[in-house]
């Protein structure tokens, strides 16, 4: 019974394997994974059309602008927030696409065998993630400059400039929020169908439904800022946020957010991947 | 050097791995043979740290696969050539093992060309690609690295006859420059083409393991007559013992042995040779009856 232990060491001449044995093996860099988890959002139709589509709609929604606004409405807010709402549909997407293809095409079988450490390969897609949605903002506002531009000389009004680099800073965190929370729809469900549609539910389904709540039940309209995610991250596209508003995004987003997050991370790690 | 020690993986109430213990040595290529759903699948899953243990453990090279620095630099996985995205080339999905290991470009045409791939459908997606070409585009994953340990479950399966005569062979030359080779797979005339070792599992449990040669050896010697009852009686009286197999007999005995109880009972033999593959095919169902699925009954 022990033989397939004893049998075999004199077939091997002992000097042979030592000398490939000790070569140097560094350990995988975390930026590496991020450029290799980059690539795999590039590198099929799906994925590239995704992407493409980041700058599409950007210029699209510009062109319905210039287009259809009124002239006085011709001015930079309205061109980013033309943007900014297709944006914030396709961002979220893009993140729990990021998580839930390693499980719905079942690629984590290799990708989590070649770097077993599976909260290394999150970390560099939760990286790559926001970092392509402060870039795809970016590009938002730089398409909307050339809108306004545009717009503006063939008004021939001078352009208008009003959106303060704090609005801008707050559109981009209120970006970031709903990539991240895609994100943890994505580590929750492992699967895209199942990711997607909760995305929906919950950007959709969640704040019509708790709006009704309000507008019928006396008791929910003072609550609701501090329980409806949606309601609370709103305000950071069209409001100067006061302290209060602050609290209330903290609240709704630790319960909506930041535990289903660590939830779902916790789960990602121990789960077993077939 | 792949070490599997008392490994042991529950779900719930159900033992899908019981107490295994193994060892795959270098310079050998190891079989890790048993019907479907034997555990092997779920054993492999634990060596490369896919599938927690309920308890036991896999050391490679004296390591757990967790701590190897790079893990593709050192084994090479292959435990589904189906799990790869539809919709990716087969040079990219190769392109990207490369990257996340560190590894010069070139390698990636190298490795195509090592396995057998065209440049031509290397540019396919994948989801065109026949299993047998998935299963070659699985092994260049695995091998990319030049890894020391193979760790390759059912990689046989869809390859054609001369796919499998073409990765015998280059399995065979990757034992022989002393790296270690476990394959897996439930047909037995697949493994025994291969493989050195064999180890053999039936619901979650070893049943049997050993060199090849060794469990070949203990199948006995297969005689075929007319007079099939007058040599069973010949051979009962020799003090051997005969199982009736179809049209002749399978003794447990070398060769001349019973060629010489023939010639003393005067029956003519039709044929007398080692049982070879035939008795370990036989010892393989044996081993694995009472531990197949029919019995399986919960």
């Amino acid at each position: 019974m022990t033989t397939a232990t004893a049998t075999p060491i004199p077939t091997t001449p002992p000097d042979e394997r030592p000398a490939r044995a000790t070569r140097a093996i560094a350990p995988i860099p975390l930026t590496r994974l991020m450029g290799v988890e980059l690539r795999k959002m590039f590198d099929t139709r799906a994925g590239f059309w995704l992407m493409a589509s980041v700058g599409i709609v950007s210029v699209l929604a510009t062109a319905a602008v210039i287009i259809w606004a009124p002239d006085s409405a011709i001015d930079q807010e309205t061109f980013s927030s033309a943007i900014g709402f297709p944006l914030s549909v396709i961002l979220p997407i893009i993140g729990l696409l990021s998580v839930t293809s390693e499980y719905s095409q079942r690629t984590g079988l290799t990708t989590y065998t070649l770097v077993p450490w599976r909260g290394r390969v999150i970390t560099a897609k939760m990286l790559v993630t926001l970092a392509i949605g402060v870039a795809s903002m970016f590009l938002a506002l730089a398409v909307g400059a050339v809108g306004n531009l545009v717009g503006s000389a063939i008004t021939g009004l001078d352009p208008v400039w009003n959106v303060t680099v704090t609005e801008f800073g707050q559109i981009v965190l209120a970006n970031v929020l709903g990539m991240l929370i895609g994100f943890t729809l994505g580590v929750l469900m492992r699967s895209s169908a199942a990711a997607i549609v909760g995305y929906f539910v919950y950007s959709l389904v969640l704040p019509a439904a708790l709006g009704t709540l309000a507008a019928f039940q006396e008791w929910f309209r003072d609550l609701q800022p501090w329980v409806d995610v949606n309601y609370a991250t709103t305000r950071l596209f069209d409001s100067s946020m006061t302290a209060e508003y602050w609290q209330q995004l903290g609240v709704t987003t630790l319960v909506w957010l930041w535990i289903p997050l660590a939830i779902g991370l916790r789960a990602v790690l121990r789960a077993e991947v077939k | 050097m792949i070490s599997v020690e008392s490994l042991t993986k529950q779900y719930g109430r159900f033992t899908a791995v019981d107490h295994v213990s193994f060892t795959a040595a270098p310079g050998r290529v190891t079989g890790f043979l048993g019907p479907n759903g034997a555990g092997k699948s779920t054993t492999m899953r634990v060596m490369v740290g896919l599938t927690r243990p309920t308890s036991g453990r896999v050391t490679i090279g004296g390591r757990d696969y967790r701590e190897l620095a790079n893990p593709g630099l050192e084994v090479g996985v292959l435990l589904d050539a189906s799990a790869q995205h539809a919709g990716r080339s087969g040079r990219e999905i190769l392109a990207i093992a490369q990257q996340t290991m560190g590894l010069p470009r070139t390698r990636v045409a190298e490795t195509l060309a090592r396995v057998g791939l065209t440049e031509d459908e290397a540019e396919r997606r994948v989801r065109n690609y026949s299993l047998g070409m998935r299963q070659r585009l699985g092994l260049a994953t695995a091998l990319i690295g030049d890894p020391d340990v193979l760790i390759l479950d059912e990689p046989a399966n869809g390859l054609d006859p001369a796919g499998i005569r073409w990765m015998r062979d280059l399995l065979r030359g990757f034992s022989d420059d002393g790296g270690t080779v476990l394959l897996s797979s439930h047909l037995l005339h697949e493994i025994e083409v291969i493989a050195d070792d064999l180890v053999v599992i039936g619901q979650g449990r070893i049943v049997a393991q050993g060199t090849k040669a060794e469990l070949l050896a203990g199948a006995g010697t297969i005689v075929r007559t007319h007079d099939t009852d007058v040599l069973a009686r010949a051979l009962t009286e020799a003090g051997l013992v005969a199982h009736p197999v179809d049209g002749g007999l399978r003794v447990d005995a070398e060769p001349e042995t019973v060629g010489e109880v023939a010639l003393r009972a005067a029956v003519p033999l039709r044929e007398l040779r080692g049982a070879d593959g035939a008795g370990l095919e036989e010892m393989f169902l044996e081993l694995t009856a009472d531990t197949a699925r029919e019995g399986a009954a919960a």
